[in-house]
């Protein structure tokens, strides 16, 4: 009875887990640059600001990571034990590196010894986890092998490891350096705001250089994505796609440099990264693991998916409407005299 | 085939390491920011300024607290996957939905309110500021529900079925899988250990201050100690009959973790003994140097003197629990469950006796208690879990057929990692807990000035900070109310 609805549900879920995932992307990742920048800003009082201008948010922006990967083990369990262990490394690695992260939002407020510590605590913990998430992107992207025999990973523990996903890993660090400055050109003012708009500047064109050298790579990995972007309808949809890119980032440095805009900038940077991340949707779909394990392959049982479906549709506009309004609570310019709570 | 035993050993205990130290914060948060959640409401109501005191305070401990849980529970989440893939593979289907639950009714919940909590109250006004401050209290609530949920299914697993193909667990009936018979009981026994946790955390912290300035009248010192000695009196009774309840529930369901936990090798046809020492030995079967009250045991588990118990000598071997663990994991947590109460009854004496506030030996008993609740939830979930072996999901799917295809070096260099780390970090934000708590509150006089209710009436727009005494730590204002456009 339930092989249409199944179907449906399943693609809800990839939809949904592919939300939780941009979401984790966009928020985490300009708390994660915005970490990466504190290494050009050494000054302590604009590091205070700027840390105060993620600290009442960071946690919940990191709680889109946990919907993720929860996410993947509540509605594709199979994916998620083949793709964790498939990422050994990077996965071990993103984590510590973001508990160096997370605990300089407090650690650094406690002693005046230490903080310099925990300030490269918190400069190393980003720069490893964007790292690493991008690593962990590039590798799932190239594919892992698997024995559906067993239902497990069958590669090897470095199969991770190659000029790919050490490019997509710089090419995230980019991108969330963009992230954070742009957001850091909206939260704050004067000279620390001048020099954002300048790394902004910088990070955006190193962006667009990774985003165009991981596009022209990306189809050589497997045949499948040639031919999804090489043949047919997918050579107009590409030429769409990277217009779209060039496009924003036209309108991105226009605001930064020219309109000298202060919110735009962000939401242009977030624009970009929709942008890519609706390349790569379209580039694994219907994959889960590409190119071995498909989403209907993954799934688990309708009753599964339904029974969290109910919880989601009122959850979920339920976490964005208090997130949003945690967001405005904090809305505006960072007071640079503004204390730690 | 020993290369492969040995990755699931380290394994297990990558996974034993990661979430005790994990869950070290949580029993300490949940039930602090339950506190912090009473502590403003009660300031809020006009109980007095010493409330707001004890908020200010305890919140400062709770931050960072929380935010190490926080982060090492991130790790959790990806245990699973990366260590326990077939597991995952397995159960997913069944503890899928329930932990997404928890994701997005609790996490969510928690850090959304916790930066209004922490930041805010300038902002949103005292009214919203209680409200997120309850939040986060009901949130850290709700998180435990859905994660003793999960836990307590792997234990007295329900409503599911068994794919023949792949072997995957099956969702049958969510109402069955989530309300598994043991997770009442180890809910309310999770959830009052971490109130005990925090009681005696709180209490160590106001008797310490009690103990060092003697001569001030330390009113947030004194009201701390009381609230805290009020809930060791009150809640450590009502433990110790809850945990009676789920060791009765354990015998019905799991009574090779019971025999594991009393020592019990042999059958007793007539009425068992409680063990109170004794040295398990796993290879020949018995408990060495045994010293016991005779049918205790059996009065306890069956309510007869004489009913019988049956044995570990009734479980094959590759069945068994390790024994000396279980044992002994067991006895450290009764033993606290027992001194904690024994501080409940002593302090009730000395509030009647109206020397709560002076009788130093109760102090100093209360001080060396503080961690005693963290040590008896180790000491707990060690029992239970250990007490499961050799299952992840109890009689069903066994820890060896549970690990990911993992080789021993990936296993052992993360297992290293994880433990320098931890060590490292969390040894650090330890060390400032310990720093933040040795500061006594802001003495009742600096209040002068006060509004009952908005707090300190501030000059220039500027609120006076709390002071941070800390060696040179930053005495920053908290930020000011002013809107910022």
């Amino acid at each position: 009875m339930g092989l249409a609805v199944n179907l449906d549900l399943t693609v809800v879920w990839a939809f949904l887990i592919a939300f939780a995932v941009f979401a984790y992307v966009v928020l985490d990742g300009f708390d994660l640059g915005l970490g990466m920048l504190f290494a050009i800003a050494p000054e302590e009082r604009d590091r205070d600001v700027m840390m105060n201008s993620v600290a009442p948010v960071w946690d919940g922006n990191e709680t889109w990571l946990v919907l993720g990967g929860g996410g993947l083990f509540a509605a594709f369990p199979l994916a998620y034990a083949l793709v964790m262990p498939a990422l050994y490394a990077p996965i071990i690695a993103m984590l510590l590196a973001l508990i160096f992260r997370g605990v300089a939002f407090e650690f650094r407020w406690r002693t005046v010894r230490w903080r310099g510590v925990w300030d490269l605590a918190f400069i190393a913990g980003s720069s490893m986890a964007s790292f690493a998430q991008g690593v962990a992107l590039g590798a799932l992207l190239q594919g892992i092998e698997v024995d559906m025999a067993t239902r497990s990973y069958a590669g090897g523990w470095f199969d991770w490891l190659t000029p790919f996903s050490v490019v997509t890993g710089v090419a995230v660090m980019a991108g969330y350096c963009l992230l954070g400055a742009t957001w850091l050109v909206m939260k704050t003012e004067g000279d620390l705001q001048d020099r954002m708009r300048r790394i902004a500047w910088l990070a955006g064109l190193a962006t667009l250089a990774f985003i165009g050298l991981v596009s022209a790579w990306t189809p050589f990995l497997q045949d499948g994505y040639y031919n999804r972007w090489f043949t047919g309808w997918g050579i107009g949809l590409a030429v769409l796609v990277a217009g779209a890119v060039l496009l924003v980032a036209w309108r991105m440095f226009h605001s930064l440099n020219v309109h000298r805009h202060e919110y735009r900038p962000f939401l242009q940077a977030i624009a970009l990264f929709a942008l890519c991340f609706v390349g790569l949707g379209i580039c694994m779909w219907p994959y889960v693991v590409p190119v071995e394990v498909t989403i209907w392959d993954a799934a688990a049982p309708e009753k599964s998916q339904m029974f969290m479906l109910v919880g989601a549709l009122v959850l979920v506009p339920l976490i964005l409407a208090y997130t949003a309004y945690a967001y405005w609570t904090f809305r505006g310019k960072i007071d640079p005299e503004a204390g730690y709570h | 085939m020993f290369e492969h035993a040995d990755a699931v050993l380290l394994a297990r205990i990558q996974f034993a390491f990661t979430v005790s130290f994990h869950f070290l914060f949580p029993a300490f948060t949940i039930g602090l920011a339950s506190y912090l959640a009473v502590l403003n409401g009660l300031w809020l109501a006009g109980y007095g300024s010493v409330y707001r005191v004890l908020f200010d305070y305890w919140k400062k401990i709770f931050a960072i607290a929380f935010a190490m849980g926080v982060v090492s529970g991130i790790v959790m989440s990806y245990q699973f996957g990366t260590n326990w893939s077939v597991f995952s593979d397995k159960a997913g289907p069944v503890i899928g939905a329930p932990m997404a639950y928890e994701v997005l009714s609790a996490f969510f919940l928690e850090a959304g309110f916790l930066g209004i909590m922490l930041f805010g109250r300038e902002r949103v006004g005292n009214g919203l500021h209680m409200l997120a401050t309850a939040t986060v209290a009901v949130g850290t609530l709700l998180s435990a529900f859905w994660i003793i949920s999960v836990n307590s299914w792997m234990h007295t697993p329900a409503g599911y079925t068994i794919d023949a193909v792949t072997g995957q667990f099956l969702p049958e009936s969510f109402w069955e899988s989530i309300f598994n018979p043991s997770f009442p009981y180890r809910l309310v026994h999770t959830v009052i250990a971490a109130y005990l946790t925090t009681a005696f955390i709180v209490g160590g912290v106001g008797a310490w201050h009690l103990l060092r300035d003697r001569s001030a009248p330390n009113e947030a010192a004194r009201r701390m100690f009381s609230m805290a000695m009020w809930m060791a009196a009150i809640v450590a009774p009502i433990q110790i009959f809850v945990g009676d309840l789920h060791g009765l529930n354990t015998l019905e369901h799991q009574p090779a973790k019971v025999m594991a936990m009393e020592g019990h090798y042999e059958s007793h046809p007539d009425g068992a003994p409680l063990y109170l020492f004794g040295i398990p030995n796993d290879a020949e079967q018995r408990l060495d140097y045994a010293v016991g009250i005779p049918k205790l045991s059996s009065l306890i588990l069956r309510h007869g003197w004489n009913e019988p118990l049956a044995g570990l000598d009734t479980v094959p071997d590759d069945e068994q629990p390790p024994v000396f663990i279980v044992f002994w994991s067991f006895r450290v947590m009764v033993g606290i469950g027992m001194l904690m109460l024994t501080v409940g009854i002593w302090s009730l004496y000395a509030r009647w006796r109206g020397t709560l506030y002076e009788n130093r030996a109760l102090h100093r008993f209360a001080v060396a208690m503080t961690p005693s609740g963290l040590v008896a939830v180790l000491a707990g979930w060690i029992t239970t879990e250990v007490g499961r072996q050799p299952y992840t999901i109890y009689g069903l799917l066994r820890t060896a057929d549970s690990a990911a295809p993992l080789d021993a070096a990936a296993v052992g260099t993360s297992l290293v990692a994880f433990v320098i780390v931890y060590f490292a970090v969390f040894g650090a934000g330890t060390f400032y807990l310990l720093r933040l708590m040795s500061h006594a509150p802001r003495p009742m006089e600096e209040l002068e000035g006060w509004d009952e209710v908005r707090g300190p009436i501030r000059t220039a727009g500027i609120a006076p900070g709390p002071a941070q005494p800390e060696a040179g730590g930053h005495r920053r204002p908290l930020p000011s109310g002013r809107e910022r456009e």
